[in-house]
């Protein structure tokens, strides 16, 4: 009994993190400011390490715990340092993207999660334990961060949703399937640094070209 | 068995990669490019002898996995990877000398296509779904600054674009391998075997449906955006039209190949556990359309390389409804259409690569008469054209109409929307190609010869096949078409 | 039967509790903003005061004045009274608990609102209309919202009676509901948009480009500008009990459960003091927004309470 009122507890503890990382990316979406939105995109990367933390504890696997400190290393502290390096060396720090229309944008996004829950649901109901919904909240972050890469306008804030729809599929990795074995899940995370690293020489160029980190400049080819 | 060639194949390019990196701008980095890139292919060589042999063989504690189809890939890769490194070298120089290049650009460019080679070789050996991803994902990190190499604005967004909206398919690639692992963990149970293709392969009858059924649909989504099926496929004509043309080559030629055989390798796991003919009618679907708009747009382009980037979205469109069809007729031919338009269209852009630099433009209406100033580029460029439109006795012709007759009894509606658009690419693509080759010409003379050897070598192994197919070669597709179902 | 009588008794006390307790909450959340901006407070019973002060005066009506807007304040009053009197806050089984429905309790609010914009437009001042229709716009974002929050709490414990919902979610054992976290996040957006609380409104001010609820009630003096300034006491004591109803009802009094009375009083005491603090510290530390905003801050509170609903649905704790 007491040991059932323990999982219970981590699983409603797992819960409430998923739903905090949904609010997060929403938080995100209706986020102006480039500088907040890399702290929000912190943030996010804390409850997912929290989370694996948790779930690592809870489903006792070793390996877990790398992956959750190698979320910590990557995602909380090295990712947003380096973006937070590039908005000064870019001095971006205090750009406001003028978003259109975010109550609208919102709609779309609880559109977008109702029917995330909905694709999810049939695999909800095979999953046991503590699984269960989580996989329909991962897909939901890993869809919204797709419709903030396109709603925004600057190349950084596109940079923050590919990151962050990472994050959304990790935690579906972590919260579904327990982790993906380490070593594919090394390879993601050598992929994710080396992109970020190569936006990064991108915001550089795209700076030099076109005088600022606004890509409606790069609109022109198209087929006419 | 086969670690010792598995070895070589994934070493040289890797060490190539390491040493052009690392040696910077010598003169001779073109030459050790290409040598690399010979012994790449050597090793290939010896590998698919002894696989074609001896049948399918795991490598590595099973981290790799070599059977006759994906051998049969691994060989094409690293023969176009070869003869592409053939023609980057006077390409190279004669973009260098019209100062459109810098040396570092040029440092860059020599690792990052060995390094490329060694990615795509990754994806293609790989037995695990999960290292598939990340050598996929790997390839496009490796080639998104060679398309930005000119750094113009144009060629900037190209490669922003193709980073973009490659990321974001790649990530869906991501969650369709998180649910089949979710599936196969149920079956295998916790830890790296469960990712592992063979193992999967042998329980896949037992993997939960509707898990594979989402899990295929994103896999299919996500690489198929590196495929370009449309509706996905946006990126694909601006990376290949901007991007240097040695790139377009084996972008066309090669990475759309190996984003398709990872696509299979789960059809086959999908097939194996529904029972149904789901994913390849879904295959079919995006490939139908795929051919069908991609030749509707084809008419419109005003810029040379884009024009051959959508014949590109139509061929891969047309192998995809192929391989959707599924059957031994129709995945032989979605073999030997894979094989022949990797030749061809790395052919076609080695020939446009050097039409355009004696044009000084890609604006089509702007090139005029090639064959007046450099005869070879413009038969080059001809008889290309000839083979990609299927005319025989070109081996296109030969596939095309194999995938066209099995359509006709297996799915009759399909023929006249595959005919239809065949023929709306054949006058589009025939339309614009044949003023630019003959009439009067302005263009000039180039600073060095032009690499001929891999355009007429290609096309003249288009031709062979279209009029004969070695025994020992129909085999090993067949054994390839049976594996895929 | 025979707990019929103190249960009518335990009503009535509450009724009475509710409408001479509401001066005495806003006298603390005024309070508690003076000392938090370093102003020497004007006591807590200045409320009461300004009632007196109010009614002891003689009402001055505007010509063009129809019966409306003499009823106005009688219906906003009452209206307020009774969403306050039925919410439960000491126990869950009084008399008037088949009424206290969540949607019935959205309705009543709507009512007043409605006599009140109204009222402001019947004066035909520009200001009056010009209130009226601001609030009409933000009751017209903050409702839905408010429905969705009440969904959330409601699909729990499977009823919209709120003395069930109070059951359910103070009498069974403890759980973490994500759901509710992001209800109750929503909640506080709208009780601050409703009760014309910075950052949709100021209570305090009378600057024409910004106020709202002020705005309305320009034209009212007396008994009743009394009445409606008690009726918005009334209002903010009702939302909050129906907050605290709703996300932290632990020690409220059982079904027929007496003895817990004294002890149920003190805990809606404590958190009464806790959330007035709460409120007054919200109201010091946000900013006044720009009235155009309003429908972004209403639609993340919609936006929040739809998500609680949803996650409600897929984590189904």
């Amino acid at each position: 009994m007491m040991g059932a009122q323990t999982i219970s507890l981590t699983v409603q503890f797992v819960n409430l993190l998923a739903a905090l990382l949904l609010l997060i990316v929403f938080a995100m979406l209706s986020q102006r400011r480039i500088l907040s939105l890399i702290n929000l995109f912190a943030w996010q990367g804390l409850v997912l390490s929290v989370s694996t933390f948790v779930v690592a504890y809870s489903t006792d696997q070793p390996h877990l715990y790398y992956s959750a400190w190698l979320t910590l290393l990557l995602k909380v502290i090295a990712l947003p340092w380096l973006l937070h390096r590039l908005i000064r060396k870019l001095n971006v720090k205090w750009d406001v993207e003028t978003l259109i229309n975010i109550p609208t944008t919102m709609l779309v996004g609880i559109a977008l999660v109702i029917f995330a829950f909905n694709l999810a649901a049939p695999i909800s109901q095979l999953s046991e334990g503590i699984t269960r919904g989580l996989i329909g909240i991962a897909l939901a972050s890993v869809l919204l961060s797709l419709l903030m890469m396109l709603t925004r306008r600057k190349a950084i804030s596109q940079v923050v949703g590919f990151l962050s729809m990472e994050n959304g599929l990790f935690f579906a990795a972590t919260s579904s399937t327990h982790g993906m074995p380490l070593v594919v899940e090394l390879g993601i995370a050598l992929d994710v640094l080396v992109a970020t690293f190569i936006f990064g020489i991108f915001f550089f160029q795209i700076r030099e070209t076109f005088d600022n980190l606004d890509i409606t400049h790069m609109e022109k080819l198209k087929d006419d | 068995m086969i670690d010792q060639e598995l070895t070589a194949l994934l070493l040289y390019p890797l060490l190539g990669g390491l040493l052009l990196a690392l040696l910077g701008a010598k003169k001779w980095a073109a030459e050790l490019n290409s040598l690399m890139s010979f012994c790449t292919f050597a090793a290939s060589v010896l590998l698919a002898i002894g696989v074609v042999d001896s049948g399918p063989q795991v490598a590595f504690s099973e981290q790799f996995f070599i059977d006759q189809f994906n051998v049969f890939l691994v060989m094409l890769t690293t023969f176009v990877a070869f003869t592409t490194s053939l023609f980057s070298r006077p390409y190279m120089r004669i973009e260098q000398e019209h100062g459109k290049l810098s040396t570092p650009m040029l440092h860059l460019y020599y690792s990052m296509y060995q390094l490329f080679t060694f990615t795509m070789l990754v994806a293609l050996t790989a037995n695990n779904m999960g290292i598939i991803w990340v050598a996929m994902e790997a390839a496009t990190l490796t080639t998104v600054l060679l398309v930005s190499l000119y750094r113009t604005p144009a060629s900037l967004e190209a490669a922003w674009k193709y980073f973009i909206l490659c990321g974001v398919g790649i990530a869906l690639a991501l969650f369709g391998t998180i649910l089949l692992y979710f599936a196969a963990e149920r079956v295998l149970g916790q830890g790296g075997d469960a990712l592992l293709w063979t193992h999967l392969n042998q329980v896949k009858t037992e993997l939960e449906p509707t898990v594979l059924k989402l899990a295929f649909v994103f896999l299919l989504v996500g690489y198929g955006t590196k495929i370009g099926l449309v509706p996905l496929h946006s990126w694909l004509p601006d990376a290949h039209a901007e991007g240097p043309t040695p790139i377009s080559a084996v972008l066309s030629g090669l990475l759309l190949n190996v984003a398709l055989c990872a696509v299979m390798r789960s059809k086959v796991l999908v097939d194996g556990s529904l029972g149904t003919h789901f994913a390849g009618n879904l295959m079919m679907g995006f490939g139908l359309l795929s051919v069908v708009v991609a030749s509707l747009f084809l008419s419109r382009q005003k810029d040379l390389k884009r024009m051959f980037a959508y014949s590109s979205v139509e061929h891969m469109g047309l192998i995809t409804f192929a391989f959707g069809m599924g059957g031994p007729v129709a995945s032989f031919a979605a073999l030997l259409h894979m094989t022949m338009h990797s030749l061809t269209k790395s052919a076609i852009f080695f020939a446009v690569g050097h039409a355009v630099q004696t044009a000084g433009t890609q604006q089509m209406a702007n090139i005029r008469g090639i064959l007046q100033i450099s005869p070879t580029i413009g038969w080059g460029l001809l008889l290309g054209t000839f083979a990609i439109l299927g005319m025989p006795p070109f081996g296109v012709f030969a596939s095309e109409f194999l995938i066209i007759s099995t359509a006709m009894h297996a799915y009759p509606w399909t023929t006249p929307f595959l005919l239809v658009a065949l023929g709306i690419a054949f006058s589009a693509i025939f339309g614009k190609i044949q003023p630019i080759v003959f009439g009067e010409t302005t263009a000039k003379r180039l600073p060095h010869s032009p690499a001929l050897l891999p355009v007429f070598s290609h096309l003249l192994l288009v031709l062979i096949f279209g009029l004969y197919m070695p025994l020992y070669l129909a085999n090993w597709y067949r054994q390839a078409a049976a594996l895929l179902g | 039967m025979e707990n019929l009588l103190p249960g009518i008794l335990l009503q009535l006390f509450q009724s009475l509790l509710v409408v001479m307790a509401a001066p005495l909450l806003t006298g603390w959340v005024v309070m508690c903003r003076a000392w938090l901006q370093n102003r020497s407070a004007a006591g807590l019973f200045q409320p009461y005061r300004l009632l007196q002060k109010l009614f002891s005066k003689n009402a001055v009506i505007a010509d063009n004045a129809s019966v409306l807007f003499r009823v106005t304040p009688y219906i906003l009053f009452g209206c307020m009274w009774l969403a306050a009197a039925i919410i439960p806050i000491l126990a869950v089984d009084l008399p008037f608990s088949p009424a206290a429905d969540v949607i019935a309790l959205v309705g009543v609010f709507a009512l007043a609102r409605m006599f009140i914009a109204l009222a402001a437009m019947d004066i035909g001042t520009a200001f009056g209309s010009l209130g009226a229709r601001r609030e009409m716009l933000v009751s017209f974002l903050a409702e839905p919202a408010l429905i969705m929050v009440l969904f959330t709490a409601s699909t729990i414990s499977h009823s919209t009676q709120l003395p069930r919902i109070v059951d359910t979610l103070a009498h069974q054992h403890f759980a973490l509901y994500p759901s509710l976290a992001f209800a109750a996040l929503a909640f506080v957006m709208v009780l601050l948009a409703e009760n014309a609380r910075i950052p949709i409104d100021n209570p305090s001010t009378h600057l024409e480009l910004t106020m709202i609820h002020e705005a309305m009630i320009l034209e009212y003096s007396a008994r009743h500008l009394a009445l409606i300034e008690w009726a918005s006491s009334l209002k903010l004591f009702a939302y909050i009990s129906l907050g605290i109803a709703l996300f932290i009802p632990h020690g409220i009094a059982g079904a027929g459960d007496w003895g817990a009375l004294p002890l149920a009083m003190l805990a809606l005491l404590l958190k009464m003091i806790v959330a007035g603090a709460g409120l007054a510290l919200l109201e010091t530390i946000l900013a006044k927004m720009r009235i155009f905003r309003a429908p972004e801050y209403l639609g993340t509170a919609f936006l929040l309470a739809v998500l609680g609903l949803l996650i409600h649905f897929l984590l189904g704790t």
